[in-house]
């Protein structure tokens, strides 16, 4: 089994980055603040106003570390890429695949079914452990909600275009984020959810939730390079320049489980409040700097815990599940598996 | 697995000076400095081959010495730290 490589998240502003040896060194103000050997490191996240030599950036291409920018909301920016590498008849295949109409929407069917599967997981859980504390109308919305994802579910199973995919994936969307404000307990202000608002987000929870999910798109997409998949090419989003819709739709078998999920435990468990949060004039709310650091360092660890993986049956951390299903992804274009198992959590 | 690397090296002349400094540049490619001419590192098996290969590539066996400790898959279990030096985990949350 592969290892679980870490990521560096840098955040302070004004941080340089050098190589030294076959070392990443942070510096802040000409004093050394981490050095990390590379052969630890799978992602380099750099985050607001950091700086990295050239030499260190070659060196991570080399080493297979994936570098992201990403802005202080946590938008992308930009990634620093090496020289292609990886199967061309593997990426061929998949070009191949995607332009087949059926065999298209085949694969992005998986994508979208173990999606609103584990949405309905992340509902079912909440009914399982806090059914007894809710009130009336969150408890009936909830289950009226888990009937209609199982509902969604059934029909995304059907063989269709991938164009009514996307319907059923809007429509399980809405349903879901319908009833996320219920699953946020507690009678705080700050993370009343209102509906999913992005691009900016409108409030805490989405602001964490779309932070979440940038992290999440890095994994993805340094998971599918892993394995000599090309990451712009998706099955179920389009073609876009500098889109990664490949990453995009592994991405969404894991949103509920990995991002979503964190976020509800963060909020819930009081991790966060009021004043780590910061309103710009737009109304777009930003994470402050030490809300950021502790939002990467619950992720952090989230992909540390242990679980088992549902279709392989072994246990491994949490972070490997996308390089897991990027690999199962490779063996379905390869022709081993007959359909790809998408990541369905129990 | 998690190796730990200790070292002596004589240091009189400056041919010594110059594996010293060697060696910790070794040491310090794959692993985190503990002490002063301590290491721990993990690494794969591939990894210690190459790293333990340079290691005693850098080394004149006559007046130097070498160390190695294998800790295991868990070796971060069998040690215990007291006082100065704080040491990084580099398998945990990693954000600066």
């Amino acid at each position: 089994m592969r290892r679980y490589l870490n990521t560096l998240y840098v955040t302070t502003e004004g941080a340089w980055l050098r190589k030294d040896g076959a070392n990443i060194v942070v510096e802040l103000d000409g004093a050394e603040r981490m050095r990390v050997p590379v052969h630890m490191l799978g992602g380099l996240v750099c985050v607001g106003r950091v700086s990295a030599s050239s030499a260190l950036l070659g060196f991570c291409a080399e080493s297979g570390v994936t570098v992201t920018y990403l802005n202080t909301s946590g938008r992308f920016l930009a990634r620093v890429e090496g020289p292609v590498s990886g199967n061309v008849l593997l990426r061929r295949e998949q070009y191949r695949r995607t332009d087949e109409a059926l065999e298209c929407a085949a694969l992005a069917r998986c994508f979208v079914l173990a999606k609103i599967l584990n949405q309905r997981t992340v509902i079912r859980r909440a009914l399982r452990d806090h059914a007894p504390d809710m009130a009336a109308t969150s408890l009936d919305a909830l289950e009226a909600a888990e009937r209609r994802l199982t509902d969604t579910a059934r029909r995304a199973q059907l063989p269709q275009s991938t164009e009514s995919l996307r319907g059923i994936e809007g429509e399980a969307a809405q349903v879901y984020f319908a009833v996320f404000g219920y699953l946020i307990r507690g009678d705080s202000d700050t993370f009343r959810f209102e509906g999913r608002s992005r691009r900016p987000p409108l409030d805490p929870a989405n602001a964490l939730i779309s932070f979440l999910y940038t992290l999440l798109t890095h994994d993805c997409r340094s998971a599918l390079e892993t394995f000599g998949l090309d990451p712009a090419v998706g099955f179920l989003h389009r073609d876009r320049p500098g889109r990664p819709s490949l990453a995009l739709d592994l991405l969404e078998e894991f949103r509920p489980v990995l991002a979503d999920r964190i976020a509800l435990s963060m909020i819930n468990r009081r991790q966060l409040d009021t004043r780590d949060f910061r309103i710009m004039e737009n109304g777009a709310v930003l994470l402050v700097d030490d809300a950021r650091k502790k939002l990467l360092t619950t992720y952090q660890e989230r992909k540390k815990e242990e679980i088992s993986h549902p279709f392989l049956g072994e246990k491994a951390p949490f972070g490997l599940m996308p390089h897991l299903q990027a690999q199962l992804l490779a063996r379905t274009l390869r022709g081993d598996l007959d359909l790809y198992p998408p990541f369905v959590w129990k | 697995m998690l190796m730990l690397v200790s070292y002596d090296v004589r240091t009189t002349d400056s041919a010594g000076r110059r594996r010293l400094r060697r060696v910790a540049r070794a040491c310090l490619d794959h692993g985190q400095r503990v002490q002063f001419s301590v290491f721990e590192c993990e690494v794969d098996p591939a990894q210690w081959v190459a790293l333990r290969a340079r290691l005693l590539k850098e080394i004149d066996p006559d007046h130097d010495s070498l160390r190695f400790y294998h800790l295991g898959a868990d070796g971060k279990r069998r040690i215990e730290h007291v006082g100065a030096k704080a040491v990084l985990n580099l398998e945990g949350p990693l954000v600066v």
